[in-house]
């Protein structure tokens, strides 16, 4: 506390440096968290941050982990993810992180050093064109080339990440910037640079046009997406309330999940190529489609011309540029998803539209719940993922637990079989896939939540791709549990060589695997191995009463499925699933074979 | 999107008012290459310095949906400060400026010389056996002029692309 005082006191008389400027809007803009890691040309804000108690820096083990890090933060607490990189090769190995990011619509700010301004352009040591190379994958970049910019560009720069659409801003700050003495300005005072204040409020009469559709639907659906979740949690509770006016059924993206409870008779469980019989079905058959805060991506709608054929389409998103894009909609309705589900609420309320009668509806959807898609055949001695995942969730549903996950089948049987009940829980890589995502974004969670259970489901080729990170938990205390459901196989790619290439299994099998136990006590952490579905639940129960980081090697099945699956180039209602024996390398047709 | 084939290809001019910084004709180029959307003619000049603006002139072309995608995707930039569709607006203009060198002796030259004279096309330089021309105008008129000058011995010619404003006084 002592010195905070004098390092303010100390401001009065001496103008800061930029290092200092940047530190100082940090904290003004409420951050507590950074994400990072040291080189030369961030040096100076290293120096700045050595004596700044406020900002907790978290030592990661590469810029990939920096930047999934802040997103599982930001994920699970509504905030921007910060990180602090240095030029060159730190900017660039955080540029998977910024795509995921972006892809995800997470908000971060991603700080990254650069040579000196001078030096800029003459191929100077561990320069990189780091505005050049993050246009792209950026929703906003700066290269600040005068100090008296750069606390207006800092506060611009969480006003454009937190914004609209939420997604990543780099700041690309020079070495001589960072050492030369300049003004500071706060928050308040700061006069952004660019006027950006995309719409929140949606347009009153299409809200009213849609509710007098809903009104009328016989069978109306909700499909729900990440954008529920960037609206804050209070979406989330207008959501159910609305669903709960209306009657209709419930599903949800992959991004979405927790933002309408699973425990609720409306829920559906979620939709798309590996999503349950009863949504895709829906989805196919239903006449009226309330899409809020989703985007149609290409896993949900599979063929586009047989997608939902036959139904009135409404869709309300914050990005006009969602709209249109790859559905034609009846009703687009531009707006923050939680301020028109209130507004819904209201116009529902305001039309004196009862609840309609829906039991044909729900009739047709018993039927689809019946044939109980997500079945699987069980085995006494072996352990099947899918059991692995409905285990860890029947032992740890009732603590305050938070889900990552990295890529592949097992992400998919995770969003199958982990249910949630609340959004922010649930953190996974759902557009740019990135495998060796959910470690580090438990990291990052666990900083943000530090009792609560952050487990990270992980296959064991994913976890390969981010496993130092396992040493920052360990130099930090996050007891972060790392269940990683072992098949030996990058299981998803042997799934598909298997479906779509003639089950020409093609280098996607892991010889010479770690032995995960060792390799966690190499690392200073627990290892944790279980073999037989008898000795699961207390090995599992073993992995939560240990108060420190944990590696689980959870031996499963090898050469399980996941179903259902929508073939690519498919339609919803022609869902394979795992048991009707369809033969499976006929099921995908050559312009299937061809998308991803 | 997979191109519908019912939809026809139209083209379409916008007027981009920008921030005038560093990397702003990148972005909005990069927007263009990414997403794999046509670029027909682009300019760019600042316009305002005093508020500190340029304007980007993009004649683009594409399906309804693809042109209605652009504008979005161009709106949501933060560095873009409004998008205006020129090509759709009754009060729209668009213009272009060219520079057209013809070389020729001759009748050849003499009638080079009438052609241009119709167009109204200005000779801004002439030497005893070639002309460079200056005509501004819609694109489809300096089409056909250089359609006309191509066999009277056409060499060289430099565009700007489209320039647009709308009429009146807003
Ligand atoms: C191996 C693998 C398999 C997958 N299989 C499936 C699958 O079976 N099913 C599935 O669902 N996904 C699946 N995915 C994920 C998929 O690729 C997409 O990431 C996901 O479907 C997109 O979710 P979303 O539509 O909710 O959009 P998001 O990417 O979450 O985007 C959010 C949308 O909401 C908008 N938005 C943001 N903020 C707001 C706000 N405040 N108000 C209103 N709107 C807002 C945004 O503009 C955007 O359009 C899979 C991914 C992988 C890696
Ligand atoms: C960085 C990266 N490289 C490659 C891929 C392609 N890919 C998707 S899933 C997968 C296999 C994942 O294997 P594993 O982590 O063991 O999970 P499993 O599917 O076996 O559950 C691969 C290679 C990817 N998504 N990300």
């Amino acid at each position: 506390m002592t010195t905070q005082i004098t390092a303010e006191a100390e401001t009065m008389t001496k103008p800061l440096t930029g290092a200092e400027i940047l530190v100082r809007a940090l904290v003004d803009q409420g951050v507590d968290t950074i994400f990072g890691y040291p080189g030369g040309a961030v040096l100076p804000i290293y120096d700045a941050l050595f004596h700044e108690p406020r900002l907790h820096h978290v030592l990661v083990r590469h810029e990939q982990g920096a930047t999934h890090a802040a997103e599982g933060y930001a994920r699970s607490t509504g905030k921007p993810g910060v990180v602090l990189v240095t030029s060159g090769p730190g900017a660039t190995n955080a540029i998977t992180g910024i795509v995921d990011a972006l892809m995800d619509s997470i908000p971060l700010v991603v700080i990254t050093g650069q040579v000196a301004t001078h030096l800029i352009g003459s191929d100077a040591f561990q320069e990189a064109d780091t505005v050049g190379l993050t246009r792209s994958c950026t929703k906003h970049n700066y290269l600040v080339k005068r100090v008296e910019d750069l606390a207006g560009v800092v506060h611009e720069a969480f006003h454009i990440a937190t914004s609209g659409r939420p997604g990543p801003v780099v700041i690309d700050i020079p070495k001589d910037v960072q050492f030369m003495p300049g003004p500071y300005i706060g928050p308040e005072e700061a006069r952004h640079k660019h006027s950006y204040n995309p719409r929140t409020k949606g347009d009153p009469a299409k809200i009213a046009e849609a509710m007098a559709l809903l009104a009328g639907a016989k069978k109306p659906v909700f499909y729900t997406g990440g954008g529920i979740i960037n609206a804050g949690p209070k979406a989330s509770q207008a959501l159910r309330k609305l669903a709960h006016m209306t009657g209709a059924p419930v599903t949800s993206t992959l991004m979405g999940l927790g933002a309408f409870p699973a425990a609720d008779p409306q829920w559906l469980g979620m939709l798309g190529m590996h999503g349950s019989y009863e949504s895709n079905h829906v989805m196919h058959d239903c006449d009226v489609m309330v899409c809020l805060g989703a985007r149609f991506d290409d896993r949900i709608t599979g063929r586009l011309d047989a997608f939902s054929p036959g139904s009135k389409k409404i869709h309300v998103d914050i990005d006009p540029s969602s709209i249109n894009k790859n559905v034609r909609v009846d009703i687009g309705i531009v707006g923050d998803a939680g301020s028109i589900i209130e507004d819904m609420i209201a116009a529902w309320n305001a039309g004196g539209y009862k609840k309609p009668d829906l039991t044909g509806w729900w009739a047709q959807i018993e039927q689809w719940r019946a044939r109980k898609g997500f079945a699987y055949r069980k085995d006494p001695k072996v352990i099947k993922p899918q059991y692995a995942i409905e285990r860890l969730y029947e032992l740890t549903k009732d603590r305050d637990t938070y889900i990552t996950t990295e890529v592949g089948q097992h992400q998919m049987w995770a969003a199958q079989f982990y249910r949630f009940e609340e959004p922010n829980h649930w953190m996974t890589s759902g557009g740019l896939g990135t495998m060796g995502y959910g470690l580090p974004a438990a990291v990052g969670a666990q900083m943000a939540h530090p009792d609560a259970l952050v487990i990270d489901i992980a296959g064991e080729a994913s976890v390969q791709m981010t496993m130092q990170e396992f040493s920052t938990a360990v130099q930090f205390n996050l007891p972060i549990k790392i269940f990683i459901v072992n098949n030996e196989w990058m299981g998803m790619v042997r799934q598909w060589q298997q479906l779509l290439h003639g089950e020409r299994y093609s280098h996607s099998y892991s010889d010479s695997l770690p032995d995960f136990v060792k390799l966690a006590e190499a690392m200073g952490g627990v290892g944790i191995r279980a073999e037989t579905p008898d000795e699961l639940d207390a090995k599992i129960m073993q992995m939560i009463d240990t108060p420190r980081p944990v590696l689980f090697d959870c031996r499963v099945a090898k050469e399980e499925n996941c179903f259902p699956m929508i073939p690519s180039g498919k339609a919803h209602n022609e869902m394979l699933l795992g048991d009707d024996g369809t033969d499976l390398d006929s099921a995908i047709d050559d312009e299937g074979k061809m998308l991803v | 999107m997979p191109p519908r084939v019912n939809e026809a290809i139209e083209k379409r001019t916008f007027a981009v008012l920008v921030d005038n910084e560093p990397g702003v004709l990148a972005r909005v180029v990069g927007l263009f290459s990414a997403r794999g959307y046509n670029i027909e003619s682009l300019t760019v000049a600042e316009t305002d310095k005093a508020a500190h603006a340029s304007r980007i002139t993009i004649v683009t072309s594409g399906t309804p949906l693809i042109l209605e995608q652009i504008r979005a995707q161009l709106d949501r930039m933060v560095s873009i400060r409004t998008v205006q569709d020129v090509s759709s607006d009754p009060l729209g203009i668009e213009r272009e400026l060219s520079l057209i060198k013809v070389r020729g002796t001759g009748e050849q030259r003499a009638e080079a010389l009438r052609v241009a004279d119709i167009f109204r096309a200005k000779v801004i330089d002439t030497t005893h056996e070639s002309f460079v021309f200056e005509l501004t105008g819609a694109s489809s008129k300096i089409d056909k002029f250089v359609n006309l000058m191509a066999p009277l011995g056409l060499v060289e010619m430099s565009r700007t692309g489209v320039l647009s404003l709308t009429r009146g006084v807003d």
